[in-house]
């Protein structure tokens, strides 16, 4: 047994799981893009971090780094929560990678509830982190029962769960992990990604992973994949939008996150994604809190 | 200006750096030593050594301490470290029945070949602060060693087999060789030895309220403690070059099998059918609770009717693992703002909706 | 195939099927033919292994031995009990129909009048709202539920509604045969009277084919063509239902009708 803290003797393998670990999880993956939407069941190994805080992407984030990859790790779009940092370390201790805060130049990110606003490129890879695979489970609580399901593509209770909320509220009052129906086959969860995100999966250049660590599957979308969020003919799937553009950058067209400024309730809206907005301040972009400062 | 939750990277060192400090506690007071924890809180480390599925006193000892006392963040620092341990093959079975026993008993018979060995039982204690305990040191009399050493004795309930009226231990364990649910995906419906696998990783506590609800009337099956046993058993190792066993250790476990009413079926004629729980160091509770569930778990095998949770092998064994349990409640504390802010749009023009619904309403009573 | 042909095809076949449970007898050695447009009565006491039998033909229980043949559309029999799961389920989402005895084992009880009977509608593949809530709308009417009720759940609803609206979710679809397990079973007299009026007129007006679980005499007589009378999981007695109920020829069926009050 060693007592030697992970900081002294770095005794892991590079991206700390072991080359078997990797492999059966690579092969998960191939399945996975071979089957777009499907959930691939895989051995999940027990990771240094808990459950529900990102082992599944941890982990296939682990199985496909290489040493040259540059890596981007964000949690609710934004680079520096705590969340995020835990993870960027973990693997800049572990396998000695380069990382960044901008999207364009990571070639590896993996993500929990966003996609950066940027358009992603060939050659990225983006990961989610999925806390539950099965856009089927609160429907149908039984994993024998959801797989039939979707082996036989019994997907009406989906499109009931919508009919019902048009019929109680007048439109589909799903805001998030807004269920998308892939490559015209498979029914699948985005992840609890805001459905603002949902039309950036579709056809989108970069190949996409999820990995759910806790329920044990993989899942993929590979590039160029039509992604369909469900709906009706005449209720159509629609984003939602904000009255005001972001205080900081001015953007009117990234997700807005409401942040809470006293004790008398002010608020101000800025962009979920920290390098977008960034990005945008660095190109002269202003958006109204900062012209009022001023 | 804008100030929102920026510096995570410090935030974390920092509250490593507390963390550190609060583990600690008093300089003043000794530091609590691994040797310490592994001698006088065996239960504790025996426990997290059966979640935590690695025989190592000494580990599942440092474990607690770095946990605080914490079971479950225990457990987990073991499993994530036993992750990252390479695999040299499969012991042996162990043979139970070649126990060197500290302690058996069985409920089920007044006395049985072997004897019953008491041993080490809080079961008679009074249970009353023992304030001699709070002063330091003194060492308990040593115990009248009157039965004599009884080493090793059968199985209470392969004395009942040979009748036939108690099912073989192996029954529903088919052939193949046991999987291995931290290496392969789990899969429903589950054969016995891997559902034993899972229980065996079980949180106690869960399981030791699905065995309480199935004595309560939700899944009755009419239980007998038949024999539970503590001791130390042998660990052999067969090395593929080798063409026989080797002991490579010793481990002290606890073994439960209970005996449960069974009424027939269209295959099976009445006799008693069993329930199996075991744990690693001792730990009869969670023996017991396994046993039980075992039992109302093989519902559908026997043809009883599925009515109460513990015998609903998704319900049951999809939610006894504490790590997994416990990870995916506490994650709750991670932000979740994008998605929150998603709901506060949403509640906002349902309002809004609501609001112009109730004004035009009022508007038409006014008119 | 004409349509001559069609009707001297069997809907249904079963062909000596039997299951029973432990030592004891659910149904035993049971063979009838179903043809389209023709509505089956099973009665007789419980116990007798009506129940057993139905869900034998439904493919909700597999018989010890014995099979029983569907017909489908393109005119090839299917076993019910070897075909793969996919055509099983396929044909209880589509051709088939099952009216339990409790709504609440074939209702969603949580979700809207309104998407109970549009859930087969959209697993058929519709996806116009406005389309789906039209049929819902109309099948209330048909069913008499009050159409103002279709945003309600059905655990507001009275028993007998409950039942009006499971009958309206399972004949949206306009499915080829319809199993029923004592459908006005556990009603009042009255609502039971009305539900067996309704459910006489859409047998008529769809020309529906079905089998009838009951163990009363009163809606066998009402609703079916043919009846089988069982008894100790044995068909004791087959014929048309008039014949059957005014002239029995078994005394089981002899004592079944007697104990009946005639109107």
């Amino acid at each position: 047994m060693t007592t030697e803290t992970q900081d002294e003797g770095l005794e892991y393998n590079f991206a700390y799981l072991d080359e078997q670990t990797k492999r059966m999880i690579r092969r998960a993956l191939l399945k996975a893009v071979a089957v777009p939407g499907y959930q691939v069941p895989f051995a999940g190994r027990e990771m240094p971090m808990p459950y529900g805080w990102g082992t599944g992407g941890i982990q296939v984030t682990a199985s496909i780094l290489e040493s040259e990859d540059v890596l981007k790790v964000i949690d609710q779009g934004a680079d520096d929560t705590t969340n995020a940092v835990s993870i960027r370390k973990f693997f800049q201790r572990v396998a000695g990678i380069a990382t960044t805060e901008k999207t364009e130049e990571a070639t590896l990110i993996q993500t929990r509830h966003r996609i950066p606003e940027t358009p992603l490129s060939e050659g990225q890879i983006l990961v989610y982190q999925v806390p539950i695979p099965e856009p089927l489970r609160f429907l149908e609580p039984r994993e024998t029962e959801t797989r039939k399901m979707h082996a036989l593509e019994e997907y009406g209770l989906m499109h009931v769960k919508l009919y019902e909320d048009i019929a109680r509220h007048g439109h589909i009052a799903t805001t998030y992990a807004y269920p998308v129906k892939v490559n015209d086959r498979y029914i699948m969860d985005p992840s609890p990604t805001p459905k603002f995100d949902n039309p950036k999966m579709n056809r989108c250049a970069a190949l996409q992973l999820f990995g759910a660590g806790r329920e044990k599957r993989i899942y993929a979308v590979p590039p160029y994949t039509d992604v369909v969020s469900l709906d009706f003919e005449d209720h159509p799937f629609e984003i939602q939008g904000w009255d005001q553009p972001c205080s900081i950058c001015g953007d009117s067209t990234s997700f807005l996150d409401e942040v809470i400024m006293d004790d008398q309730g002010t608020r101000m809206f800025v962009c979920s994604d920290t390098d977008h907005c960034a990005s945008r301040q660095a190109q002269g972009y202003q958006g109204p809190g900062q012209e009022a400062a001023e | 200006m804008y100030v929102a939750v920026k510096g995570g990277e410090r935030a974390i060192d920092n509250a490593h750096r507390l963390l550190a400090e609060d583990r600690r506690g008093d300089p003043s007071v000794p530091d609590i030593s691994v040797a310490q924890i592994r001698e006088q809180m065996k239960l504790a480390v025996g426990r997290v050594m059966t979640e935590g599925s690695v025989y190592d006193p000494d580990l599942a000892a440092l474990a607690l301490k770095q946990a605080r006392g914490d079971m479950i963040e225990a457990i987990f620092l073991v499993r994530a470290y036993r992750t990252t341990l390479a695999r040299f093959g499969n012991s042996l079975p162990v043979k139970t029945g070649a126990m060197k026993i500290d302690r058996r008993i069985s409920a089920a018979f007044k006395d049985v070949p072997g004897g019953q060995i008491l041993g080490p039982t809080f079961d008679y204690t009074h249970r009353l602060i023992d304030f001699k305990l709070a002063a330091d040191g003194e060492l308990p009399e040593e115990a009248i060693s009157s039965e004599e050493a009884a080493p090793h004795a059968l199985h209470v309930l392969d004395l009942l087999a040979g009748e036939g009226l108690v099912e073989m231990p192996e029954a529903s364990i088919n052939d193949e060789a046991p999987g291995d649910i931290t290496r392969t995906p789990v899969e429903y419906p589950m054969d016995r030895q891997t559902r034993l696998q899972s229980l065996a990783r079980g949180d106690e506590g869960f399981l030791l309220a699905l065995g309480y609800s199935t004595q309560r009337g939700y899944a009755k099956n009419h239980p007998f403690a038949g024999e539970i046993r503590v001791g130390r058993v042998a660990v052999e190792f067969q090395p593929e070059e080798l063409g026989f066993p080797i002991q490579i250790g010793e481990m002290e476990m606890t073994e439960c099998n209970m005996i449960n009413q069974f009424k027939g079926s269209k295959t099976a004629p009445p006799q008693f059918t069993r329930g199996y729980g075991v744990a690693l160091g001792h730990g009869e509770r969670k023996a017991m609770a396994m046993a039980l569930v075992d039992r109302s778990l093989r519902a559908g095998e026997l043809g009883e009717e599925r009515t109460a949770p513990a015998q609903d092998e998704e319900f049951v064994l999809s939610h006894c693992d504490n790590v997994q349990a416990t990870g995916f409640v506490e994650h709750l504390k991670l932000p979740h703002y994008v998605d929150f802010q998603s709901e506060l749009n949403l509640v906002r023009k349902m309002r809004k909706q609501v609001d112009g619904c109730m004004t035009s309403a009022a508007k038409e009573a006014a008119e | 195939m004409t349509e001559q042909e069609n009707l001297q095809t069997p809907l249904l076949s079963a062909q000596s099927v039997t299951k029973t449970y432990g030592p004891h007898l659910g149904c035993s050695d049971i063979s009838f033919d179903l043809y389209p447009g023709e509505v089956i009565g099973i009665v007789g006491e419980s116990g007798s292994g009506k129940t057993t039998l139905l869900n034998c033909l439904a493919g909700r229980l597999t018989p010890d031995t014995g099979a029983i043949f569907y017909t489908d559309r393109l005119g090839s029999a299917l076993n019910v009990h070897t075909v793969s799961e996919p055509q099983r389920r396929m044909l209880m989402r589509t051709d088939w129909a099952f009216v339990h005895q409790h709504a609440r084992d074939g209702l969603r009880m949580t979700v809207s009048a309104g998407g109970n009977v549009g859930e087969r509608l959209m697993a058929g593949g519709a996806r116009h709202y406005g389309n789906i809530r039209e049929q819902a709308l109309d099948w209330l009417e048909k069913t008499e539920v009050d159409t103002s009720r279709i945003d309600d759940r059905p655990d507001t609803f009275s028993g007998g509604m409950q039942q009006r609206l499971q009958i309206a979710r399972n004949l949206v679809t306009g499915p080829r045969l319809v199993f029923m397990d004592e459908p006005t079973g556990g009603l009042d007299v009255s609502v039971q009277a009305r539900l067996l009026d309704l459910l006489r007129g859409l047998v008529a007006e769809m020309g529906l084919s079905a089998i009838i679980v009951t163990h009363d005499l009163a809606v066998a007589r009402l609703l079916s063509h043919r009846l089988m009378v069982m008894r100790r999981g044995q068909v004791v007695e087959t014929g048309l239902t008039d014949q059957v109920l005014d002239d029995p020829q078994d005394a089981y069926t002899q004592l079944l009708v007697s104990s009946v009050l005639h109107p």
